[in-house]
């Protein structure tokens, strides 16, 4: 039984044991707490010193524009065609940086919809038409940006569909991106040079250049790289992609993430793994049980499962053998605190 | 000229301590500050020599070791910021000390996990003891998100791969508003400034709750009710505020 003090009345409350404690009346015994915590600071270290030389860390280079279009310019091309004709990834994606494709949602909960567009790109004129008009002393590239954007949508639409289609069969050789004949207008040269200008390192400055010389957004390249095929072969090659449990991985053999077990789990199994929305419905998910373990100690049932597996008889086996063996126990019950200042009280821990 | 003598003008301690119980400092801020820091933490209590008998397995050995494991990682991370985010892509020196930060996170993780499953097991929040787990969880969460911010600051293939692919569980909540993962110096700033912040202020208020409230002490040994004369509702009378 035990007590609350109300309003100057003591009233008595059922003693819960997934909630309340004993009054511990056992004894106390000296432990050495600074000398605890610099033992164990002293073999962290030794043991991160450890695994630090013997493993390192790895450090693969970037993929930039110029490494992307020099190893696999047909990529590069696919992936250009699409940003310029309005199919890509990043240009059907939706918000935060365009209209273009719904946002994710669990039924009418769709928060990124909710905060809309902020970090805005439009995949023709940024990755295409943009980076293309920097190229004043080019009179073929200037003719066809001309062509291109006095013509009409259906015109466009046109002219980019018959190149998406030809430039599947597209070549590399001698240098050169090689794409079958197709009635693509002005489009054939446009991406021709945005190859070149990818290859030549031009277009990773332009798509760096900002309206400041100092820089650190990345975003508009990554999600440009991100489109092709060439970084999630690179990625998949170094088991990161997720169906390979990615998102904890790490290139080579390193550990990585691997406290994200459990939110990369998710992604291996219906229904995340097979919804358009299978995102949101992680997130929902871990943020549903990362609550539960917060709030476990008010969860009636759950704050029970530590007494039910008993395994804090492991923990505290000492304890409990003196108590179910006492003869075995070492000292009486109680032994007062050595501190003068502590003489009237167990000294707290 | 007159040589002062320095014991004479500077008042010792007697009188300082004398001082800061005067009754007309009663309504003092600062003097209240005190009091109610020096109650509820007394050095006693604070670094206390002397343990309930229980507290003897090496499960309470992990709470240690992430408290040190974040030390290094705290440290180490200072010199990777003192030499700036470029140095350890090209000094040899640079890789070894980003080597040391990486294994350092590794095995504060490793602990603190050990910790938190331990303490689960122990039914730790027993006892006014709550508020003690409630900031150990989320003191791991921040943690993680230091970690995963870290990684997107690394410069290579791996923040690269990590940021295209985990925006979209990020833009689905809608943070990426917000919180934008393909941006290198958003994601830096919130690395080394403001979600390290977090983590030693939450550790620093986890580990003043532990002092406060003290090792949670086992369950009964029968799982029965204990003795109306020695049990309380919310931990020993003694130890409990």
């Amino acid at each position: 039984m035990s007590a609350d003090v109300v309003a100057g009345h003591r009233r008595t409350r059922k003693f819960v044991p997934d909630r309340d404690v004993p009054d511990w009346r056992g004894r106390y015994e000296p432990y050495d707490l600074a000398k605890e915590f610099l033992v164990a600071l002293l073999v962290v270290v030794v043991l991160v010193a450890g695994l630090a030389v013997l493993f390192g860390s790895p450090d693969d280079k970037p993929v930039t524009i110029k490494s992307w279009s020099t190893a696999d310019a047909v990529d590069f091309a696919t992936t250009a065609i699409t940003e310029l004709d309005g199919s890509s990834g990043t240009a059907t994606y939706g918000p935060p940086y365009n209209l273009n494709g719904d946002a994710q949602s669990i039924g009418p909960i769709a928060p990124a919809k909710w905060l809309g567009v902020h970090h805005p790109i439009d995949t023709a004129n940024d990755y295409v038409l943009g980076p293309l008009s920097t190229l004043t002393d080019d009179p073929a590239t200037r003719a066809a940006l001309v062509r291109y954007e006095a013509a009409s949508p259906a015109q466009q639409a046109s002219w980019t569909a018959a190149y998406e289609k030809a430039v599947a069969s597209a070549k590399f050789t001698g240098g050169e991106l090689v794409v079958p004949q197709g009635n693509y207008g002005p489009v054939g040269v446009l991406i021709s040079s945005l190859t070149s200008m990818a290859r030549s390192g031009a277009l990773d400055g332009a798509l760096l250049s900002s309206r400041q010389f100092y820089g650190t957004d990345y975003t508009k390249p990554l999600l440009f790289i991100a489109d092709g095929q060439y970084l999630a072969t690179l990625a998949s090659n170094q088991h990161l992609a997720g169906e390979q449990w990615g998102m904890m991985n790490e290139t080579g053999s390193y550990p990585g993430q691997a406290w994200l077990w459990l939110y990369t789990l998710w992604y291996q199994v219906p229904p995340a793994n097979t919804s358009d929305n299978g995102d949101i419905q992680v997130f929902a998910f871990m943020i549903g049980l990362t609550l539960l373990l917060a709030l476990v100690p008010f969860i009636p049932g759950l704050r029970s499962i530590p007494r039910w597996s008993r395994i804090y008889r492991l923990i505290w086996r000492n304890h409990y053998r003196e108590i179910e063996h006492p003869s075995r126990g070492s000292d009486p019950p109680t032994s007062p605190p050595r501190s003068e200042d502590t003489a009237r009280e167990p000294v707290p821990v | 000229m007159t040589v002062l003598d320095p014991k004479v003008e500077r008042p010792d301690q007697a009188d300082l301590d004398k001082a800061a119980d005067r009754p007309e400092d009663a309504d003092q801020w600062t003097a209240r500050i005190r009091h109610t820091a020096v109650e509820a933490l007394p050095p006693q209590r604070l670094l206390p020599d002397r343990q309930p008998a229980y507290v003897a397995s090496w499960i309470y050995v992990f709470g240690v070791a992430t408290v040190a494991a974040l030390l290094v990682v705290i440290a180490t991370g200072l010199v990777l910021a003192v030499m700036g985010p470029n140095w350890w892509h090209v000094s040899s020196t640079g890789l070894f000390v980003n080597s040391l930060h990486l294994w350092s996170v590794e095995v504060f993780f490793f602990a603190m996990v050990v910790h938190l499953w331990g303490k689960f097991f122990m039914a730790a929040w027993r006892g006014k003891r709550r508020a003690t787990w409630i900031t150990g969880v989320v003191s791991f969460l921040v943690s993680v998100g230091a970690a995963f911010t870290g990684y997107l600051s690394q410069q290579n293939f791996d923040s690269q791969w990590i940021s295209t692919q985990a925006k979209d569980g990020i833009n689905s909540t809608g943070a990426g508003a917000i919180f934008n993962v393909t941006n290198f110096g958003q994601m830096l700033m919130w690395h080394i400034v403001l979600l390290p912040l977090c983590v030693i202020a939450l550790v620093g208020v986890h580990v003043l709750m532990v002092r406060l409230r003290g090792v949670v002490p086992p369950f009964a040994a029968d799982d029965e009710t204990p003795d109306g004369s020695q049990g309380s509702v919310d931990g020993p009378a003694e130890v409990s505020a």
